[in-house]
């Protein structure tokens, strides 16, 4: 039986938090069980980087139980870009988070359980997690066929990946986070990982596509509660604790304090897009205009999120010199977003002639221009 | 005193020989004598190779995928120097030691390896900072609090920068709680313990956040005029202690922007100012509002504003006209493109709502919903963001009575609506009643609008909005 306390009557665990050397040592040693009330990807994100800094691991290891409402989340080296449909990730609302550990990317939703293992430096151990996981879930279903790679994924019936495996390592502490796809939407999961951009060249830690599979498929009667409860009793037994989990607000600063700072972070623009590698684009937009189809070549480079060099061939004189040279100036060191550049544009046009064909022309390099970020 | 003892020594092996003699056993009890001695230890800079240190799980190398630092950069103990990657682990190099970096091995994207240098940092022991920085642990403090420092358990992390800072201002370390990593104390920890202690009131960040009512999810299209209408409170953040100017290129929006205001300066303008009573429009909005909103739209007051400036629009159009570059010709639009200004996070965008000449009110609110959401989520189209043709800004919803709007080119008018107040005014009989009271700031381009063509425009508009039924009888 899970026994789940509420943190605002939970005082011991606020000493645990921040001197936990001098309070804990009395107490259960080994682990300690937490799971976020939040469903926030970046709130949640937060709360791994506040243990990760703030608290000593030494003797204790904390397992952090989390899911998420719709989000896809990509490892710290990675490209957007390259790795989603942003276009669709906005149109329907999904959140886009960058993470703080390497690896690729994934797609959350409250079908998928987060578990983060945190550890001393000393004692990271990637595989010894995951077995953990495995044990758990045979001992829960017995004939299921589960089992760890040597990549850190986890496949079901040997073909499906049913979790992914990335980790962070600090000065003195780190943590190893993987997924667990219980019932997530495998149609949405597979539309938003699939990037429409073309001609983009990148040195950004690539994914891995894999075929994926819910558990709830190979077993209708399993729930991510049940997986959770199940995952959380073996790490309690091996850390030989009592299987206590306790709940945690990720938005309580006087427990977590700094913890709003990091959450914020992690929604700003300069962390999600900004710290994406440096990347060029080189393609061909095919316009339509009139009766005829233009081919215009692209090429820009981007660093930090921002367009370091842009270069658009446009046939002569399609475009008047001097508001083409504008465009140009103002894209350089623009940010490679499309509302930025929606915004942009329409604001140079205030300052153009007001002739229809040169709207129409602008409007159409314009459109196809924003559909390229 | 007998950890710290311990540490100083495992530090020691990675510097020259030149430093043991100085940090011996003896020098240690003297706690208080800790600084004298780094002062007087040897002034030139030693450069020391950072090496990789192990990763863990036999990994041997790594990519190098982030520096956060530079050559000729200046480091503290703990500070983070890169960041590299290895098989889906990402990991944050520290700085061991307090120097100036001289020199990085590796290059973005290149491969480094464990056990070799990663970076060569110059120590400059003339500073006082000295990589023994786990010995000097606990800055100047009675014996007591030495103890008190020894049962809590685990050591105050801060580099000399703070330390110093605590001790200037007479601060405890140890009542100091840290938020940095490893419960190290940051600047920010002793300026919100200073600021606790005596009260103060730091001065405001120069970077002030004004809350648009547009990103409250509560909230109605443009013009939210609610009589209990609460102005966002600005809450200040304060200013760090060592605050260096910072400048920034202009780039992208704000670019364009600088070249459209400037653009915008040519026009003359002249204002127009008067004040709207809407005592009734306050009311016919009551009883509008939840019609709407079994339809599903939220209405504001901005709909009434914009339809009846376009009736107005049809009475005067050259105030719906666009002068060419040469002032050589005048065009009169046909479309009342109305444009309502919006303060995001990027800065000011102005969609219009296109046609308001043949749109009712309630078209004009629910078009205003769809723009608005939108706006707010970053993703308004170029259509949506075109082809304006008069604007309206509702800076009222922030705040303000009388403003002096710029014109957006290529229109020739535009028009500030400030807050609604309720306000006392003589009625017919010369009784005092509570109006709600809105000002509205006109500006309009000389070159071709006089002040008379203005006057009549707002007068109006402005009967249309203190009697809306008289709105009844110019609908098309």
């Amino acid at each position: 039986m899970v026994l789940q306390s509420s943190l605002k009557n939970c005082f011991w665990l606020s000493c645990v938090l921040r001197t936990p050397k001098a309070c804990f040592r009395s107490t259960a040693s080994g682990g300690l069980i937490i799971q976020s009330v939040s469903n926030d990807v970046y709130q949640n994100l937060a709360v791994e980087d506040w243990i990760h800094n703030h608290m000593d691991l030494e003797k204790q290891q904390v397992l952090f139980l989390w899911r998420n409402s719709p989000a896809v989340v990509i490892g710290r080296h990675q490209n957007p870009w390259q790795e989603c449909n942003l276009r669709l990730l906005r149109q329907k609302n999904i959140k886009l988070a960058r993470r703080r550990s390497g690896g690729g990317t994934v797609y959350h939703d409250l079908g998928n359980i987060n578990l983060t293992f945190f550890t001393t430096r000393k004692k990271y151990e990637r595989m010894e997690n995951l077995k953990l996981v495995v044990k758990a879930l045979k001992a829960l279903r017995p004939q299921l066929d589960v089992r760890v790679t040597d990549r850190y994924d986890i496949l079901l019936d040997k073909q499906y990946k049913i979790s992914g495996t990335a980790a962070k390592l600090g000065r003195t502490s780190a943590y190893h986070h993987c997924t667990l796809l219980c019932n997530a939407d495998k149609f949405v999961l597979s539309s938003v990982l699939k990037s429409p951009y073309k001609g983009l060249k990148s040195n950004a830690t690539p994914s891995v596509p894999a075929s994926v599979k819910n558990l709830f498929e190979e077993d209708p009667s399993l729930t991510s509660e049940m997986l959770l409860d199940a995952i959380a009793k073996e790490y309690a037994m091996q850390h030989q604790v009592d299987h206590h989990i306790t709940l945690i607000n990720p938005a309580d600063e006087t427990l977590l304090p700094g913890i709003s700072n990091k959450t914020k972070e992690l929604q700003t623009w300069e962390w999600v897009y900004g710290k994406t590698p440096k990347f060029s684009i080189s393609t061909c937009l095919n316009m339509a205009y009139k009766d005829s189809v233009l081919d215009v070549k692209v090429n820009m480079d981007v660093k930090h999120g921002r367009i370091e060099v842009c270069n658009i061939d446009l046939p002569e004189q399609w475009l008047p010199p001097g508001l083409y040279s504008e465009l140009v100036k103002s894209l350089t060191g623009s940010k490679f977003c499309p509302n930025e550049t929606t915004m942009l544009v329409t604001t140079l046009l205030r300052a153009c002639p007001q002739d229809d064909e040169l709207h129409s022309r602008w409007s159409l390099l314009c459109e196809n221009m924003i559909m390229l970020m | 005193v007998c950890i710290h003892r311990v540490r100083s020594c495992s530090s020691i092996r990675f510097i020259k020989s030149k430093y043991v003699c100085v940090f011996d056993k003896s020098a240690l009890k003297f706690s208080h004598q800790q600084r004298l001695f780094r002062t007087s230890a040897v002034s030139c800079g030693q450069i020391v190779q950072f090496k990789l240190s192990d990763i863990g799980e036999g990994i041997t190398e790594v990519t190098v995928k982030e520096w956060y630092i530079k050559e000729g950069d200046s480091v503290s103990q703990f500070d983070s120097i890169c960041e590299v990657q290895s098989d889906k682990a990402s990991v944050t190099i520290t700085s061991r030691y307090d120097g100036v970096i001289r020199k990085l091995h590796y290059s973005i994207d290149e491969i480094a390896f464990v056990g070799k240098p990663l970076v060569d940092i110059e120590i400059d022991a003339s500073k006082g900072v000295a990589p023994e920085e786990d010995v000097v642990e606990t800055p100047p403090m009675s014996h007591e609090e030495h103890t008190h420092q020894e049962i809590k358990g685990h050591k105050t992390l801060a580099t000399p920068a703070v330390r110093r800072l605590a001790m200037e201002n007479n601060i405890k370390l140890s009542e100091v709680v840290g938020t940095g990593k490893d419960n190290r104390i940051l600047k920010e920890d002793i300026l919100n313990y200073l600021a606790k202690q005596t009260g103060a009131i730091l001065p405001p960040s120069p970077k002030a956040e004004i809350i648009p009512p547009l990103r409250k999810t509560e909230t109605v299209p443009a013009a939210p005029k609610d009589k209990a209408h609460k102005i966002p409170v600005h809450v200040s953040r304060p200013i760090a202690f060592s605050g260096k100017d910072k400048t920034e290129p202009v780039t992208g929006f704000q670019k364009a922007m600088v070249k459209t205001m400037s653009a915008a300066l040519k026009i003359p303008h002249f204002g127009y100012c008067d004040e709207i009573d809407l005592t009734q429009l306050v009311q016919l909005r009551e009883d509008l509002k939840p019609l709407a909103e079994i339809r599903g739209v939220k209405l504001s007051f901005m709909p009434f504003f914009i339809k009846a400036a376009s009736l107005g629009l049809l009475q005067y159009p050259i105030l719906n006209a666009s002068l060419d570059e040469n002032c050589q010709n005048v065009t009169y639009k046909a479309s009342h493109n109305i444009g309502v200004a919006m303060d995001t996070e990027q800065g000011l965008i102005v969609p219009n709502v296109k046609n308001v000449q043949v749109c009712s009110v309630f078209d004009i609110a629910s078009e205003l919903n769809r723009l608005q959401s939108l706006g707010s989520a970053g993703q308004l189209g170029t259509s949506d963001l075109t082809g304006g043709t008069f604007t309206l800004s509702n800076i009222g919803t922030i705040g303000g009575t009388y403003a002096k709007p710029v014109i957006l080119p290529p229109e020739v008018a535009i028009g500030a609506l400030g807050k609604i107040q309720v306000l006392p005014r003589f009625n017919g009989k010369g009784e005092v009643f509570k109006a709600q009271i809105m000002n509205v700031s006109w500006s309009a381009d000389h070159r071709i609008i006089d002040g008379a063509t203005m006057a009549r425009f707002s007068n109006l508009w402005k009967s249309y909005l203190e009697n809306p039924a008289s709105m009844l009888l110019d609908l098309k």
